[in-house]
């Protein structure tokens, strides 16, 4: 009869104006932290609706105490407190008063025992209060708390306040949870029309009741439904799971074709091999470091200008390097690759010697953390849409240059026919710095997508080198559309392999491919034609 | 007779060789003398030269591909690691009981992982005939099918080099998963005996020490042999002009598949003697940066000479000791500069300072 007193107690207590009828007087109140002294669990749950609708001002973040553990119980004088740890002494404060009680070491103090069941029904408990918070997404979370853990009683709780609920997002999640309990209904036809309203969701929680449906209802056409429906969401569940390793391999292609496409320049459009592309992209990912160890208090601002900083860097050295070695060795391209390789280990150490052995920590901004969720089983993490928005970006820039801009017509009329380009007055040693500086310097801004991705170290640059060679090679060498391409098929192809061969193995095959695929075509995807073929 | 037509007009091998068999005679007296003389030699030291001469051995074989037939392979650290596998396969196999947890069955890592039971490859290891036999077939083999398929649909240049690293890489990644088989991450070591010699003994020792010579010797002798013969003057043909060779009507294919399988074959025995001095083997040998540094090694002494190859491995490893141990942040700077400097002001090497250039020269 208490319980049933206080359920109404509960649904009452939802409207707000109801609240001043309802102070509960101090002996009640009383009792019900005595209850919660004791051991008996069910009697617990009953007190703690009586704290909760006492109409004390702090009722919430009583509650909320006693499942985070901040509400405990001095021994001496079974005072109940709130406790705030200070150097391993604990400031307490009177829940009733406010008045600080004083500091207590932990011996000093109580928790109250709860269990597994009781956390979840005080978390239902906290959730039904914020279901007339006036901020919806507060609601929202709530509805979404209740989801989380059915019951029976939410279909009453929920339907009227259904009727006032003006925000759509809540709305929907209501009828869900309202359609939730229903599953649970004794009337195989109000069961009949809830599986046919939950069968579009995705929510953990609906799976498992139809499952239990499906397994054990007595009826048949609700056996026969919920199996339908769960059959119709599993396959909803894979075809999200196909998304989710499609979204993996486009972003880790993303990050093949970033690291590839300076080198798609320098080795495909100039044909030089610079096996100091890695650290090239490594000095970007450096500068970012270095930016942000200027200014530390603005990840996002120094992340901004890392980018041009990483552009200039990495080319500057990229153009020292063509100036200082590979135009001597024009037309030598094994000896370029020894000298260059040479460069790397040489830029490696520097990075050792001068900034650190170890890696170094690269902060990410506030806006790169975080995840877009789609629905409960697909959801999207912000850094990596960034980096795949961020890639395209560089291919359309660097596209752009290479086919609107003047340097990009010498840079093609050069690598096409150096002799005629000379002949027209291309002055081609200019073109080949600036070409190889354009190169490098991508290879930076590449650099600063990766900080944010992996870890930031001397050997950064040595993980990317092999890969990014296979991607421009599997593409063909010359062609930008090729090297898109190769890197996010390579990516796709990676990720989809991993669930069944592990993620080494996986990585072996791609490469195992690619070596078989260049035995069968030598210039890639898609090679290039006419006379550029002949050398 | 064929020894002398093997080495004539070949002066500096002549003087490689002398000076080789002078040291396999005088290192092991000189190690035999007491150590308060100043001609003692300590075991250290003799594993130490027992190394650097199968550095050698791989340098020469990387020579014979890449200074007579133009290609340049920066995976045949993946043929010297093979071969040190399958003599490590052979080492732990003579472990037998005396591992940590004295299974006479299986090796440590394979009872630390749960296995029951010897994987098929390898079985046989028990056998030093039969690791000696894997030791020239497994990396003779991977050699083979690699160069069917590569040089059959005609991959060339800078193309073959990026696919032999990514070839090394992969086995690298590979080696380093604990299913394959091979100890994973820390490979195989802890080694105690060989042919029933303990590793620890000094006469041990001095018998890798000899044993890596001799094989050098044997080494650079059949390269040369090669080099003299019409196989190698049609390699050093493909070197310089490989459409024109093909047009005459040579197998363009079948010239380089032979060498590049012999050179691969070489390497392996290196790293077969490589292992039991060293007494570790494990997946870092894969990793790309060996192989270039062999390139390197190559580059240094003077490319297609061979015995330049030895000169390089020799003097590049000899620095390799004195800067890590003395100045160990500097080794990949001098390393880093010794690329650059060789290839754009010694593109003929050390040896390339004393000599003409002589018949199949570059």
């Amino acid at each position: 009869m208490r319980i049933f007193i206080l359920l109404l107690a509960a649904l009452f207590s939802l409207n707000a104006t109801g609240k001043a009828d309802q102070l509960i007087n101090e002996s009640e109140l009383k009792s019900a932290f005595e209850v919660m002294e004791g051991r008996d669990f069910a009697a617990k749950e009953a007190a703690l609706k009586t704290i909760l609708n006492s109409g004390l001002e702090n009722a919430q973040k009583i509650v909320a105490g006693v499942l985070e553990g901040d509400v405990m119980l001095v021994k001496k004088t079974n005072a109940v407190v709130f406790v705030e740890k200070k150097d391993r002494k604990y400031l307490a404060t009177d829940v009733l008063t406010g008045e600080k009680v004083g500091e207590f070491s932990k011996r000093k103090l109580k928790k109250f025992s709860i269990n597994n069941s009781l956390r979840s029904f005080i978390r239902d408990l906290l959730a039904l209060q914020d279901l007339t918070n006036s901020d919806p997404e507060k609601r929202l979370l709530a509805v979404n708390t209740m989801l989380a853990n059915p019951d029976a009683s939410h279909q009453a709780i929920l339907e009227p306040l259904l009727q006032t609920e003006s925000d759509e997002a809540v709305k929907a999640a209501m009828q869900l949870s309202i359609s939730l309990s229903k599953l649970s209904d004794d009337d195989p036809t109000v069961q009949l029309k809830a599986i046919g309203a939950v069968k579009e969701s995705l929510e953990p929680a609906v799976r498992n009741k139809l499952k239990v449906l499906a397994e054990t209802s007595s009826s048949v056409p609700v056996k026969k439904a919920a199996e339908n429906a769960l059959i119709k969401i599993d396959d909803r569940i894979e075809l999200f799971g196909h998304l989710e390793t499609l979204f993996f391999g486009i972003s880790a292609g993303t990050v093949l074709v970033l690291a590839a496409i300076g080198l798609a320049i320098t080795f495909g459009v100039m044909g030089v091999i610079n096996m100091a592309h890695g650290e090239l992209i490594m000095l970007g990912a450096y500068t970012t470091y270095l930016i942000q160890l200027v200014m530390p208090s603005m990840p996002g601002l120094s992340l901004a200008l890392a980018i041009p900083g990483a552009f200039v860097v990495s080319g500057l050295v990229g153009i020292a390097i063509e100036r200082g070695v590979i135009r001597f060795l024009y037309g030598r391209p094994l000896e370029t690759l020894l000298a260059t390789f040479g460069i790397s280990l040489i830029l490696q150490q520097l990075v050792r010697t001068l900034i650190s052995p170890q890696n170094v920590p690269v902060a990410n901004p506030e806006f790169m953390s975080g995840l877009l969720e789609i629905n409960s089983v697909f959801s999207l993490t912000y850094n990596r849409l960034y980096i795949i928005a961020f890639c395209l970006l560089v291919f359309a820039v660097l596209f752009f240059v290479l086919k609107k801009t003047r340097l990009g017509l010498q840079v093609r009329a050069v690598s096409q026919n150096r002799a005629m380009a000379r002949a027209m007055g291309v002055r081609s040693s200019r073109v080949d710095a600036l070409t190889f500086g354009l190169g490098a310097g991508i290879a930076g801004v590449a650099g600063v997508a990766l900080s944010q991705l992996t870890n930031v170290g001397p050997n950064l640059g040595q993980a990317y080198i092999v890969d990014s060679f296979m991607v421009v090679v599997f593409g063909g060498v010359g062609n930008l559309w090729g090297t898109l391409i190769s890197g996010l098929g390579l990516g796709i192809a990676n990720k989809f392999m991993e669930p069944w061969a592990g993620a080494v193995m996986a990585k072996i095959l791609v490469l195992v491919f690619v070596i078989l695929f260049i035995q069968k075509k030598p210039r890639g995807l898609f090679p290039q034609k006419g006379r550029a073929v002949e050398n | 007779m064929g020894l002398l037509r093997i080495l004539q007009n070949d002066r500096g091998g002549q003087l490689f060789l002398a000076v080789l068999i002078a040291l396999l005679v005088a290192v092991p007296m000189m190690h035999s003398l007491p150590e308060s003389s100043p001609f003692y030699i300590s075991t250290y030291t003799v594993t130490l030269l027992g190394k650097y001469l199968t550095y050698a051995l791989l340098a020469v074989a990387v020579d014979l591909v890449w200074g007579y037939l133009g290609i340049l392979s920066l995976g045949h650290a993946a043929f010297f690691a093979l071969g040190g596998y399958a003599m490590g396969m052979y080492l732990m196999r003579q472990i037998g009981d005396r591992g940590v947890y004295g299974n006479a069955e299986l090796p440590d890592f394979m009872v630390f992982l749960n296995w029951t039971e010897l994987p098929w490859f390898w079985q046989g290891f028990d056998h030093f005939w039969f690791a000696a036999l894997m030791i020239m077939i497994v990396p003779g083999l991977l050699a083979f099918v690699f160069g069917w398929f590569a040089f059959r649909s005609r991959v060339t240049g800078v193309y073959l080099s990026i696919i032999t690293q990514a070839l090394t890489y992969a086995l690298m990644l590979a080696f380093f998963r604990n299913e394959m088989g091979f100890g994973g991450n820390n490979g195989l070591t802890d080694f105690k005996e060989i042919l029933g010699f303990s590793l620890q003994d000094d006469a041990t020792r001095v018998g890798l020490f000899v044993a890596s010579g001799i094989a050098l010797a044997i080494g650079y002798l059949s390269c040369r042999a090669i080099v003299k013969s019409r196989l190698g003057r049609v390699a050093v043909a493909i070197r310089d002009a490989e459409d024109r060779t093909r047009f005459i009507g040579y197998r363009v294919d079948r010239v380089k598949l032979a060498i590049f399988t012999f050179s691969a074959v070489l390497a392996g025995i290196a790293g077969a003697l490589y292992v039991p001095q060293v007494g570790i083997i494990n997946p870092s040998e894969f990793q790309p940066l060996n192989s270039i540094e062999v390139v390197v090694w190559v580059a240094m002494g003077g490319r297609a000479t061979l015995y330049g190859a030895v000169l390089g491995a020799l003097g590049v490893n000899y620095a390799k000791t004195y800067f890590t141990a003395a100045f160990p942040e500097f080794w990949l700077f001098a390393l880093g500069a010794l690329f650059v400097f060789v290839t754009l002001l010694l593109p003929r090497g050390v040896v390339g300072i004393f000599r003409k250039k002589q018949e199949g020269e570059l």
